[in-house]
């Protein structure tokens, strides 16, 4: 007969959030001082897993508690509450250059989190776990509602918040990937904001010709937003990320129809031609294809891409045109686009046009260009698909693991607490330009 | 124009909405605009409302009547309702006050049959204190909350074999767990939600069917139907064979104490009852149906009152001979009794003392933890779900009478939340301890 197993007591607190939300791993009834190892493990809808893990040791009353106590090695040291999701990566053997993305965001994402005798590095799958349970992570929290938008030449996804509404609204734009990206908005929408989505690069017409959208598509867009029944129309926030920020600073610097009552733009730049359009700007990127770097393993670094910051103002929006807040969000070691140079050139133009007030840069050190949502896991680098030639290609992200997961969870906090400062909260004080 | 925020409800309660344990509260922040108002601008008045809508298709709701601070903030977990279907500061308020919206049926009481699905409520601030007509009204703000009885895992089987019905729930990973025998009272049928509750606290748990609401007299049940069950919990690969526990509410504690006590099959780690029943137990050996017999010969001791039926008094006085009750005298596992002091259906706060005597004087009183709670009723169940004072029961399988339970809301919810925290503690303590230095 078998002998008697030990099993201690293993919880996560809370088992099913958001994705923004941090959980409590408590394990319990191990023997005094005993090394273990607490191990997460995610298959994406992609099919490959991702893992993390850290060595603890157990107190004298045989516990131990990821948010009190220090792990001693794995893939996060330290005092990291958190440590088991943003430390993750694929598993050895894994396929190379993965970025971890959610697609349906009405489906969780179900982490296997486990406690393993001894301090383990590897073969975890081959060892019997002493506990596991499972942690379900949402991008969207029960009464969301997603709807298709399919009108007006837009392709797109809301999502609404439960209740009666008004709401304000955010216009949320992702970069030059393109595709159809709903996770952040439908967490947008988590947090009370209707977001609206868009997918306006790789575009195909009926006939499924490429088709470069113009501004129109942007006013079109935002148009809805503020026509829609649920929105308050003087409350609606552009997001973008990367070229998302191109778009975002263009518009509301430039377009009569479009009045944000604040922007976050989010590892992007305002170096675009004047009042241009998005095949300008891609025509003037072309132009400086030849600043491409390589890696040590021939993956590409488009950070050249805008340098030097051009003296010329033709070449950049102007800032001083902007008239709500902006809450500018930049990575140091961005090697995808030259963000944080821009964050710098964008301050000047506006100290010297006297709009500088409304300016907030969070510049993180160590930091690259995909900062995202808190707790999911930083690639330095991944594959890119590019939509023109249909090959893809490795590039080059930057940022280190440690600082760049720091990063997410501040500047989401930042980016939330920004949005409810302008949209949610009014502003007795600041200018009612809107 | 005024907009409400509502921070954070997200992760509050923490049986709830997406989460499980039944630990602290509502984190909620609710802002309320404007935040900076004039010195001569009244501080905002609102009612939190929390509506269910019941598998039998009943509304319940609960609402508490708030004033914001000179920040445009209510912080339920800090600040005091005053007025509602509850009061004060009680953070979980919203759930524990709930109750059947007026006009609706009567004698209603909640509990969840699916527990595969969450329960669902929708959480609203509407301007001003209201106290009905809520659903004729737009919410300044909603939010919808999930609260479930299994954590994400958590398995659930059918279990029918020799004889046996049931549902057995095993927490996920690789085991093995505890097993707990987890059995209902009087009212019959197969009641999952506390086993699967258990289950997602790392025990395997088999509610056990034994009492079919169709068939009340049924089958003669024998004491081998428990043992039975009880052994296929602890042969099942996933159940550590000598972690064991039994758990019981109303009848289910006759059972539970005369287990302990006299079979020789089941030889539990420890176990818990609530709201025992000490008498006429010793029956269980034969025939189930003869305890009612003996009940029902007390029947002239039945009360009614209001048109509630009250079964307080019929094992009352508590009997000396000892022949009528079960040897707790006999039983060698720690054992927990829950008793609710203003419990209406049954005597337990008097059986629980006279349990006390008789292990008192078989020297097994160590054994013995009791939890009183005064102020609280019969149906002591987990936490946070609505107390009610009477609801339909079917007797006998088939006379609908109200039946009293007992306990004031409030008292009663507290014993519920300490409850639950004690029996999970116990269980913890005695079935999830670290062994001894050997190990493979």
């Amino acid at each position: 007969m078998a002998g008697i197993r030990h099993c201690p007591l293993l919880s996560v607190r809370p088992l099913r959030c958001l994705v923004d939300e941090k959980f409590e791993v408590v394990v319990q009834f191990l023997l005094p001082s005993q090394p273990v190892t607490l191990h997460a493990l995610l298959q994406s809808e992609d099919g490959d897993f991702w893992e993390a893990f850290g060595h603890y040791k157990g107190d004298a009353s045989g516990s131990v508690k990821v948010s009190e106590d220090v792990s001693l090695g794995g893939s996060y040291d330290g005092l990291e509450p958190m440590g088991l999701l943003w430390s993750m990566r694929p598993i050895p053997g894994s396929r190379k250059g993965l970025r971890f993305r959610n697609k349906d965001v009405f489906k969780p994402i179900e982490v296997h989190i486990s406690v393993y005798e001894g301090h383990l590095t590897k073969w975890f799958k081959e060892k019997q776990a002493l506990a596991s349970v499972v942690a379900e992570r949402w991008y969207s929290s029960p009464g969301v509602q997603r709807i298709d938008v399919r009108e007006k030449g837009l392709k797109g996804t809301l999502f609404i918040p439960p209740g009666p509404g008004p709401f304000p609204a955010v216009l949320d734009l992702w970069g030059g990937g393109g595709g159809l990206v709903e996770y952040r908005s439908a967490l947008l929408a988590s947090h009370g904001y209707i977001t609206l989505t868009l997918e306006y690069i790789g575009l195909k017409d009926a006939s499924g010709t490429p088709q470069n959208v113009d501004n129109d598509y942007f006013e079109a867009a935002f148009s809805l937003l503020k026509q829609h029944p649920q929105v308050c129309p003087d409350r609606i926030a552009m997001m973008g990320l990367s070229f998302g920020v191109s778009v975002t600073l263009g518009m509301a610097a430039y377009s009569s129809e479009i009045n944000p009552k604040c922007v976050v733009c989010v590892s992007g730049s305002h170096i675009m031609p004047v009042n241009g359009s998005l095949a300008d700007v891609f025509k003037e990127i072309k132009k400086n294809v030849k600043n491409t770097r390589y890696d040590e393993e021939r993956r590409i670094i488009w950070r050249d891409l805008l340098l030097p910051i051009p003296d010329d103002p033709s070449k950049k929006v102007e800032m001083g045109l902007i008239q709500c807040p902006i809450l500018l969000i930049v990575g140091e070691d961005d090697q995808n686009w030259a963000a944080a140079e821009s964050a710098e050139d964008m301050k000047k133009m506006m100290e010297q046009a006297g709009n500088s007030h409304l300016l907030t840069v969070l510049s993180y050190p160590h930091t690259g260009h995909l900062i995202e949502p808190p707790y999911c896991p930083h690639v330095r680098s991944s594959n890119f698909k590019l939509i023109e030639a249909k090959t893809t290609v490795v590039v080059v992200w930057g940022g280190q693991m440690v600082p760049h997961s720091k990063a997410q969870e501040d500047s989401w906090q930042k980016t939330l607490a920004f949005l409810e400062q302008h949209l949610y909260t009014h502003d007795t004080v600041a200018s009612k330009s809107n | 124009m005024y907009f409400y925020r509502w921070h954070n409800i997200v992760n509050t309660f923490k049986i709830a909405k997406r989460t499980l344990s039944p630990a602290a509260g509502l984190r909620a922040l609710l802002s309320v605009e404007p935040s900076r108002g004039l010195v001569d601008e009244k501080f905002q008045i609102v009612t939190l409302h929390c509506v269910h809508q019941s598998e039998d298709k009943d509304f319940w709701e609960a609402f508490g009547h708030y004033i914001s601070d000179q920040h445009g903030t209510v912080t339920v977990a800090k600040d005091a309702s005053v007025g509602g279907t509850y009061e004060g500061v009680e953070s979980m308020g919203l759930m524990w006050s709930l109750q059947p919206v007026p006009g609706s049926r009567t004698g209603l009481r909640l509990r969840k049959k699916d527990v595969l699905l969450p329960m669902v409520f929708h959480i609203s601030v509407y301007d001003g204190h209201v106290t009905q007509g809520f659903n004729l009204m737009t919410a300044l703000v909603t939010r919808v909350i999930e609260r479930w009885y299994m954590a994400p895992g958590v398995q659930r089987v059918s279990v029918e074999e020799k004889g046996i019905r049931g549902t057995m729930f095993i927490p996920p990973g690789p085991g093995p767990f505890p097993g707990i025998l987890d059995m209902w009272g009087g009212g019959g049928g197969l009641v999952e939600y506390r086993a699967a509750l258990l289950a997602s606290h790392g025990f395997v748990a088999l509610a056990l069917e034994y009492l079919s609401t169709a068939d009340y007299y049924g089958s003669e049940l024998t004491v081998d139907y428990f043992e039975i069950a009880y052994e296929i919990l602890q042969d099942h690969p996933m159940v550590q064979r000598d972690r064991m526990a039994l758990l019981g509410l109303s009848f289910g504690t006759s059972v539970t104490l005369s287990m302990a006590a006299y079979s020789k099959i089941i030889r539990v780690s420890c176990e818990k009852s609530v709201n025992i029943m000490a008498v006429s137990v010793n029956h269980m050996l034969c025939y189930l149906s003869k305890i009612l017999t003996t009940m029902f010969r007390n029947m002239h001791k039945i009360q009614m009152k209001n048109n509630q039926v009250i079964w307080r008094e019929v094992i009352l006085p508590i009997p000396e001979d000892p022949k009528l009750k079960v040897d707790v005298g006999q039983i060698k596992c720690p054992l927990l009794l829950i008793t609710g002091g203003d419990d209406q259906n049954w005597a337990t706060v008097e059986s629980a003392e006279d349990i006390e005597r008789i292990m008192e004087k078989a020297g097994n009183r160590h054994l013995l933890h009791t939890l009183t709670y005064p102020g609280a009723g019969h149906l002591i169940e987990p936490p946070y779900t609505p107390h009610h004072r009477a609801s339909n029961f079917l007797v006998n399988g088939k006379e609908k009478v109200i039946m009293l339970w007992g306990g004031q809301t409030k008292p009663h919810a507290d014993a519920q939340e300490d409850s639950w925290e004690k029996i999970l503690a116990f269980l913890q303590q005695h079935l999830y301890f670290t062994a001894p230095q050997a190990r493979l």
